[in-house]
Parts: structure tokens; C-alpha cells; sequence
């Protein structure tokens, strides 16, 4: 064990003194000319440890600031940023923003967000949960998710370790609009990856729990097994001839899928004319089953925030109902380059979920009946302007809804246009862990290549 | 020369915080104090910039400045960890003590003094953000874009972005190591959307290097960018659904070897050899590849994006032999894999920053060229894939299986390049896929400096290479069954 108690992650620094740098500097560059400004900054403090075959590997304390502002001149902008605190440090990153102000074009669609979007009230969405973790603690935890993975069964032999990570952060934004807010967050984590092997090779294979309070973990024990049992299943994996058939995706894999739709109908994509999704507003996208809200205030959820990047308020929506694309993903340059109003997505999607059907993975199995269950994912063959799709895959064959064996070295290929349409089921089997949740997925056709 | 470097590194990283060789001596005895078998502190300044054009106009740029310390003591296979965004003494001591905490046992703490390593260099420490003015920065970008439109009426869209990172590092170690390095680095992309009765279609091309913003201006090397970036959206509005199923596939030379990159260069690194989580563990001296195969890992090559002078413990880089005439002949190593190896560092030890610790990472990967004529690979090919640019790739090291997808491809019939056919991903195991290569160009070319490598969660620029290259069989994964 380590001779001196480390000490657990950095106290964050009090909101108010953020605030006042974020005043400060937001001064400075009203002090240099500017006739708008927007400033952020942060801190953020995490401990994260890993443990390999039983024995401490890393052991690491993160501590980091940051500081970055945007300046306008009329309809020209400058930004620049910096890790450095100190008021000559402020003075020279305003300067920098402005320097380089006066070589941009000016640009109409440029500026703050309009003052009457900005968010009045800022809700306590239960974000923070501070662990207090000592550095033996986590080393203890760690340990005990990979014996959990190691102990599960002899063809476990060997690690890439299991791992503990509790993480805090604040953020304060503010604008010359009079707008500064900010709120602090936790995020902790518990992972494991482990290799099985046997004459047929080795396979490797990993879980993670995550959340913003560590009693919404998955035990260590339950994540170090799982990731053991999804090596296990991954041991005598054979390659599948070309051909089309139906594939069912894993909610942990289906949640990427609904993301390249999600990337589809930001606003940057979308003005620049680079997204398969342009001028389907209002038009059906996904089967009539299909819905997907956006629920930016969730209590805990790992998406959560009260406003957005540019202090713009969040609000409940649904992107997508009656399988029909009801809105786009917009800050307000994007909106005024389309010439709509910003939805409060500055910096992206606040909690996506798709509306779970009614059927559970075996039952999915049943409906699959002959085809591919994909586990996991190779590769970025994905063309966000064509929507043309094409990776690695791993998973296993499925006939009559039974799982006959496990399957690498192939590729799924399709649309993603025809793939959203081809949707015939969304599981029940929910994946909350990340910003969007989504159960799994059945496409009714993909090109799969092998031998 | 190099010692140039060392004083003007010295003077950009310690000398504003007041700290002299006794606050670096101090800091090394509290990191190392506690019987451990080593460590080392990491100091670092980055200054980044960038310009983006869109609609024809530079309308947003930003400039960054991060620098820290990170402290890192090491103790068998343990690592301790921390660093600050302060360049000061008492931060430098807190990070310090808190990485030793690692530490239960190990070596007796002393500091060895060792000689200052003098380098090559491969680039010189030049400032980039300093070798235009802001306004002909602005004009650089207008002119590529103004290149771009004027290739053809389908243009929609330009993009354009211009970057420069100056990095200064110095690392002081227990094992008596003392270098520094400043690393200057430019890249310029552009991307284009070309439409035509509808259809869409997106090419992208740049390039960069360890030089000043100047290279791009050198024959108009930038304007050609825009050229080939509009090139490539063409041939795709073109392309017609790619095959599916294992083929012949021939690869143009140069950004393809991404290939190696993937299927041998990552499975190579010290870290998962070491702990025998890589498919090539424990396999020094078989062969994984045709005999015409012969793959380096080279970081002195002078000017490229992957290159440095030294590495991030201060190893000097080289030139590593990994696989020769298809005999796997060696791992890349950073120190703390080396050692636990018993070998040596290959100068491979890298990290995105002071908040990260270094991994074993590749510099420029590429293949030594052949003996054919790359027209008489073509030819010699009945039907196949003919993959001449890529995008991303990826790897299992663990199960060998990697991806890379192709964003320029051929249909070959007959000994002829056909039709263009859509962007694919192809698969295929890292110890069988250069056992396939039947034939190897003889026109190495390096990649145009735009590769940067994911591993960990850390970022670092690289390069890869190698001729057009002939792969008996391989898995396309088109949508056309």
C-alpha cells in the first residue's frame, strides 16, 4: 500500500471567485474596445486509478483550469484561451481574442445569444456528489473489480486492469448581455477490461458503469464479471460469408447509431449543407414508432444542464415523434445562418432518449430470427454528407432467435437514411449511460462482408 | 547547437518562474525521495492558433497558451501521477509528492547525473505563429479558397482551416536525463462540398510539417490542397456502391499506409507486448509478413509531423526495424516498458501533454518500397479494389483485427482502373494481412502531414508511408453482396 495517504480530489474553489474572474475579464475586454464579449471559465479535479493483475499500475491526480474568451467588434470575433489565472495573464489573453478580431471578416450572423434566451433561473438538476476518495479506497475498489473479472473463470488470463475514476468540476459562463452562471459536477466511474483466451486466441473485452453520484454505480464486482463474461463469449469467434441480412445492434452500439443522426441535425453541418439530414424538417425520418425527446433537466443525468454553452435556457422537446423530424440542434449563429431561432444547443444535446418498444433482447433475438447481433464496433466508416456507412463488426449469428456463435473480422455496410427507415424495433433494454439512451435496435437489412 | 535549444527552452519554461538547477534538484530529491526506481519532471508550453474560412470569408480564430509540470515516479510497474498548470515551486513540489505516494518500495531515491544528450536535429525551433503576419494568414486562406472555387461550378462549399502549435518541453529524470526540445508544427486543411442534380459529395486533403507557415507557400503547395480536395468530391459525385467480400485490393502509395499504422504498427508497441495483450506478443522472429515486406518506424525524418528530436522521457528518436524481409524484428519501447522488457527505449516514449503520462507511440510508420512499377501492380490485378485515399482506421491489438476506411476507391477489371466505387471500410488481422502482399512499388511516399493518433485518450501528430502495394486478399465492406 502507498506509505502516504493521498489525498482525494482538490476542493473545487468557491463559485463566487470564478464569477468575479469571469467579471473581471468580461471588464478587460470592455476595457480593450470590445463591444461584446463572452467568457468562460473552469476547473476541474479527478483521481483515477488503475490496478493490473492485482497490483497498483497508475495512481493519478488531475488537476486542471482553464480560462477562454470570445470578443466582438461589431460583427467581427476573436477568441483565445488559457489555463493561467493571474490578471496580467487575463490582460494578455483579451488582448490576443482582439488581436486577432481585427483580421476576421465581418460576419452578420455573429454574436451572443439574444438576451431574452438566456436562462433566468438556473435549477439545481442535482449534478454534484462529491466522492470522498481516498487514493487506497479507489486502489481497493479497482482491485476488487478485476479479482472479480480474473476469479470468473480459468480462460480469464490476463488484464488490461480495472480501473476507478471520480471526477469534479465547476464551470461559470458569463456575457456582457449581464448573463454569468455556473454549477458544479461530479462524474465517477468504474471500468474493467480483461482477456480471455483459449486454442482458438485471445479476445479482449471491457464494461464500464458511470454516473453522477456513485450510488447509481454498478457495483465493482458486477462490472469486473460482466467484462469477464463478455470476453468469455467472444472466444471462438469466426468470420461469416457476405450477404444481407437483418442486424440486431446492442444498446451500447444503437445509441452511436442514433448519434450519427443526432450529428445529421446540428446546425454547423446543416448550414454547411454537409449532413444527409438537410431539408427533412418535418419529414418522416424513422418508422412511426420511433420517438426521441430531449430532457435537459433530468436530476442526475449525465447529460443534464440548465443552459447551454452560450447561457441560452434548455427546455424540454422531442426531436422526433410519429417518427417524423419535428426540430434541429442550434445555437444562435447556426440559427441565424438558417435563418430559424437557436434551441439552446450550443455545445450540443442534453439528454436524447428514445422511446423504448415493448420487447426485451431475447424477444429481439425471436424477431431477428436469421442474422447478425452486433456487440461491437470497428472503425469511423461513416460519411456524414451521404450518410453512407460502412465498419468493422464483431457480434454473433443468429438463427431461428437461438445465438449460434461468435463472429469477427467482418463489416456492416448500408445508408443511414435507409437504416433509419429500416428500423423494426427499439428495445426496452436501455442503455442510460451516456448522453443518449436508447435500447437496442433491429434493422431489417445490412450488407454484412466477410470471406 | 542543441544546446541552444536546451538554453532557449530553459529560458521559455523556468526562467519566468524563477527556477534555477537547485528548485529543479529539490523537486527531483522530493519525487524521488521515497525509494523509488525512478521519475521524472515534465515542464511544458504550448502556443496554438487557429483560422477557419467558410463562405469565402476568415470569420473566426482563436489563439490558446497552456503550460504546466507534470510529475511522474515511477516504482516497478507502479506509476504515480500528477501535475499542475503552475510553473512554480510550491506546485512543482505538491505535484511531486503526491505521484511518490505510489511508491512502497523499489530503488534507494539517489539522483544519477548523466550527460545532457545532444540530439540531431531534425527541425529547427522556430515560433510558426511568428512566420506570417495575421493579414497574410487571412490572405493564405482566401487564395486556397479562391483555388477551390475555381476548379469547377459544383463547388457549394469551402472550407479552409489553418493551424500552428509551438511546443516547448524539458524533462529533467532520476536516471540523470536532462533534455528539451522546442517543436514547432503547421497543418492546413481544406475541405469541399460539391453538388451536383442533388447528390452531395465531400473531399478533404492538406497537409503540414515541423516547419514554418512559409512551406505552405512554397510552390503553392497550399493552392494544390484545394486542388486535390476538389479532385476527390468530383470523383466521389461519380462513385458508384461499393463491392463486398474478400478481393484483391491494391493500395496507392503514401496515406494508405495507414494500413501499417494499424495492423502492425500499435500491436507493436512495448506496453501490450509487454503485458502479452498483443496479438504479435512473444512472436520477435516469426514471421508476420511476405518477405517483401520491410516496415519502420522512423522519427528522423526531417520536417515530418511525426518526427522530434527527442522524445518525451528525452530519448533521442531513431530508427526502428520492425518487421524485416516479413521477420518481426522488434517492439517500440518507452523507458518503463523497456525496462521491464530488459531493452532499451527505441526514443518511441510520447505524451499529448504535461497532464498525460508517456505511452510507447509510433513517429512515422512506413513501409521500404519494392521493385515494380506501380502501373504493373494495376495490371496485374483481374478483378479488385483499387484504394488510393483513407480516412480513419482502427485496431484490436488484442484479437489483431483492425479497419481503415477508404474515402477514394477503384473498380479494376482486367488489369485496368475502372469506374470509381464508394468509400468502403476494410478489414482484416493485423499478423495475416502482410503475409497477403504479393507485389511492392517502387514509389515510397510519405503521407502529406495531417495523421494524429488516438490511444488512451491521448492525441499525438504522426505519419505513415509506404509504396502502392499489392494485397492478395482482403475484406471490402461495401453494400454490393
Amino acid at each position: 500500500m502507498p506509505e502516504a495517504v493521498a489525498p482525494t480530489t482538490a476542493p473545487l474553489p468557491a463559485r463566487e471567485s470564478l464569477e468575479t474572474l469571469v467579471i473581471d475579464i468580461l471588464a478587460e475586454a470592455r476595457a480593450q474596445g470590445a463591444s461584446a464579449a463572452e467568457a468562460a471559465v473552469s476547473f476541474s479535479s479527478a483521481l483515477s486509478v488503475t490496478v493490473r493483475m492485482g497490483e497498483v499500475e497508475t495512481l493519478e491526480h488531475h488537476r486542471q483550469r482553464g480560462l477562454g474568451v470570445t470578443v466582438y467588434f461589431g460583427q467581427r470575433q476573436g477568441s483565445a484561451s488559457t489555463a493561467d489565472w493571474r490578471s496580467e495573464a487575463i490582460r494578455d489573453t483579451v488582448q490576443s481574442a482582439c488581436a486577432i478580431a481585427r483580421h476576421t471578416a465581418a460576419d452578420p450572423c455573429a454574436g451572443l445569444a439574444d438576451s431574452d434566451r438566456l436562462a433566468r433561473e438556473i435549477p439545481d438538476l442535482d449534478l454534484y456528489h462529491p466522492w470522498p476518495l481516498t487514493a487506497e479506497e479507489a486502489i481497493e475498489q479497482a482491485r476488487e473489480c478485476e479479482a472479480a473479472a480474473l476469479t470468473l473463470d480459468s480462460r480469464i488470463r490476463n488484464s488490461e486492469g480495472g480501473s476507478v475514476a471520480t471526477h469534479t468540476g465547476l464551470m461559470v459562463y458569463g456575457n456582457s448581455h449581464g448573463f454569468c452562471g455556473g454549477y458544479p459536477t461530479t462524474r465517477h466511474s468504474v471500468g474493467c477490461s480483461v482477456i480471455a483466451q483459449d486454442e482458438s486466441g485471445m479476445q479482449r473485452n471491457h464494461w464500464h458503469t458511470a454516473a453522477r453520484d456513485r450510488n447509481d454505480l454498478e457495483e465493482p464486482i458486477a462490472v469486473g464479471r460482466k467484462a469477464a463474461e463478455r470476453a468469455l463469449r467472444r472466444l471462438g469467434s469466426r468470420r461469416l460469408g457476405t450477404r444481407q441480412v437483418p442486424v440486431l445492434f446492442a444498446p451500447e452500439l444503437a445509441r452511436g447509431l442514433i448519434g450519427h443522426g443526432i450529428a445529421a441535425i446540428r446546425g454547423g453541418a446543416l448550414y454547411r449543407k454537409a449532413s444527409f439530414l438537410l431539408d427533412r424538417l418535418g419529414t418522416p425520418v424513422f418508422p412511426a414508432f420511433v420517438t426521441i425527446r430531449e430532457r435537459p433537466h433530468l436530476r442526475k443525468a449525465l447529460g443534464s444542464a440548465p443552459f447551454d454553452r452560450e447561457g441560452v435556457a434548455t427546455t424540454d422537446r422531442d426531436l422526433v415523434s410519429e417518427g417524423v423530424l419535428r426540430g434541429y440542434l442550434l445555437d444562435s449563429y447556426s440559427a441565424r445562418r438558417l435563418g430559424m431561432e437557436t434551441t439552446g444547443n450550443a455545445g450540443g444535446a442534453h439528454n436524447l432518449i428514445v422511446e423504448p418498444g415493448p420487447l426485451g433482447h431475447a424477444e429481439l433475438l425471436r424477431q431477428l430470427d436469421t442474422g447478425l447481433w452486433v456487440t461491437e464496433l470497428l472503425g469511423h466508416g461513416v460519411n456524414g454528407v451521404t450518410g453512407d456507412y460502412s465498419r468493422g463488426a464483431a457480434g454473433f449469428w443468429v438463427e431461428k432467435g437461438e445465438i449460434q456463435y461468435p463472429v469477427h473480422e467482418i463489416t456492416i455496410a448500408g445508408n443511414l437514411t435507409e437504416m433509419f427507415r429500416g428500423i423494426v424495433a427499439v428495445g426496452n433494454d436501455v442503455d442510460a449511460r451516456g448522453g443518449i439512451r436508447c435500447g437496442s435496435l433491429l434493422l431489417e437489412r445490412m450488407t454484412v462482408a466477410g470471406e | 547547437m542543441t544546446t541552444d535549444t536546451l538554453a532557449l527552452v530553459r529560458q521559455q519554461l523556468l526562467a519566468p518562474a524563477g527556477l534555477g538547477e537547485d528548485d529543479l534538484h529539490r523537486a527531483l530529491s522530493c519525487l524521488l525521495g521515497h525509494a523509488v526506481d525512478g521519475g521524472d519532471l515534465y515542464f511544458q508550453r504550448r502556443r496554438a492558433e487557429s483560422w477557419a474560412l467558410e463562405e469565402s470569408q476568415v470569420k473566426s480564430a482563436s489563439h490558446a497558451i497552456r503550460q504546466g509540470v507534470g510529475a511522474r515516479a515511477v516504482s516497478g510497474e507502479k506509476t504515480g501521477f500528477a501535475y499542475s498548470d503552475e510553473i512554480i515551486l510550491p506546485a512543482l513540489l505538491e505535484a511531486a509528492t503526491a505521484a511518490r505516494a505510489i511508491a512502497c518500495h523499489g530503488g534507494d531515491g539517489r539522483i544519477q547525473v548523466g550527460p545532457i544528450t545532444s540530439p540531431a536535429r531534425w527541425y529547427e525551433p522556430l515560433d510558426p505563429l511568428e512566420t506570417l503576419s495575421a493579414a497574410a494568414k487571412v490572405d493564405l486562406l482566401e487564395r486556397v479558397d479562391a483555388e477551390a472555387r475555381r476548379q469547377d461550378p459544383r463547388v457549394s462549399q469551402v472550407m479552409v482551416s489553418l493551424a500552428a502549435t509551438q511546443d516547448t518541453m524539458l524533462v529533467v529524470g532520476g536516471d540523470g536525463t536532462l533534455a528539451g526540445d522546442v517543436r514547432p508544427l503547421v497543418r492546413l486543411s481544406v475541405t469541399v462540398i460539391v453538388e451536383q442534380n442533388g447528390r452531395r459529395e465531400q473531399g478533404s486533403s492538406g497537409g503540414g510539417g515541423r516547419v514554418g507557415y512559409g512551406w505552405f507557400l512554397d510552390g503553392d503547395r497550399a493552392l494544390g490542397y484545394a486542388r486535390e480536395a476538389v479532385r476527390l468530391a468530383l470523383v466521389n459525385l461519380d462513385a458508384i456502391p461499393a463491392p463486398a467480400g474478400m478481393m484483391t485490393v491494391v493500395l496507392g502509395p503514401g496515406w494508405p499506409g495507414i494500413l501499417l499504422h494499424e495492423a502492425i504498427g500499435h500491436g507493436l508497441e512495448g506496453d501490450f507486448n509487454r503485458k502479452g495483450t498483443s496479438a504479435f506478443s512473444g512472436r520477435i522472429g516469426e514471421r508476420v509478413a511476405s518477405p517483401l515486406c520491410t516496415v519502420v518506424d522512423n522519427g528522423t525524418l526531417a520536417h515530418r509531423r511525426g518526427s522530434l528530436n527527442v522524445d518525451d522521457e528525452g530519448t533521442p528518436t531513431q530508427c526502428t526495424t520492425l518487421i524485416e524481409r516479413g521477420v518481426l524484428k522488434g517492439y517500440l519501447q518507452d523507458k518503463l516498458n523497456a525496462r521491464l522488457m530488459h531493452t532499451v527505449s527505441t526514443g518511441n516514449g510520447r505524451r499529448e501533454s504535461y497532464a498525460h503520462l508517456p505511452l510507447p507511440r509510433m513517429t512515422n510508420t512506413y513501409l521500404l518500397p519494392g521493385e515494380h512499377d506501380p502501373a504493373e501492380i494495376i495490371a496485374s490485378v483481374e478483378r479488385g479494389l483499387y484504394a488510393v485515399n483513407f480516412g480513419g482506421g482502427q485496431v484490436d491489438i488484442t484479437s489483431g483485427k483492425f479497419v481503415f476506411s477508404a474515402s477514394e476507391a477503384y473498380w479494376i477489371e482486367n488489369g485496368r482502373v475502372t469506374r470509381p466505387v464508394k468509400g468502403a471500410t476494410l478489414i482484416g488481422n493485423g499478423p495475416d494481412v502482410l503475409t497477403q502482399v504479393s507485389m511492392i512499388g517502387n514509389d515510397l511516399q510519405l503521407d502529406a502531414g495531417v495523421g494524429t493518433c488516438g490511444k488512451e485518450g491521448q492525441s499525438v501528430p504522426v505519419g505513415v508511408g509506404q509504396p502502392t502495394l499489392k494485397i492478395e486478399a482482403l475484406t471490402v465492406g461495401g453494400t454490393q453482396a
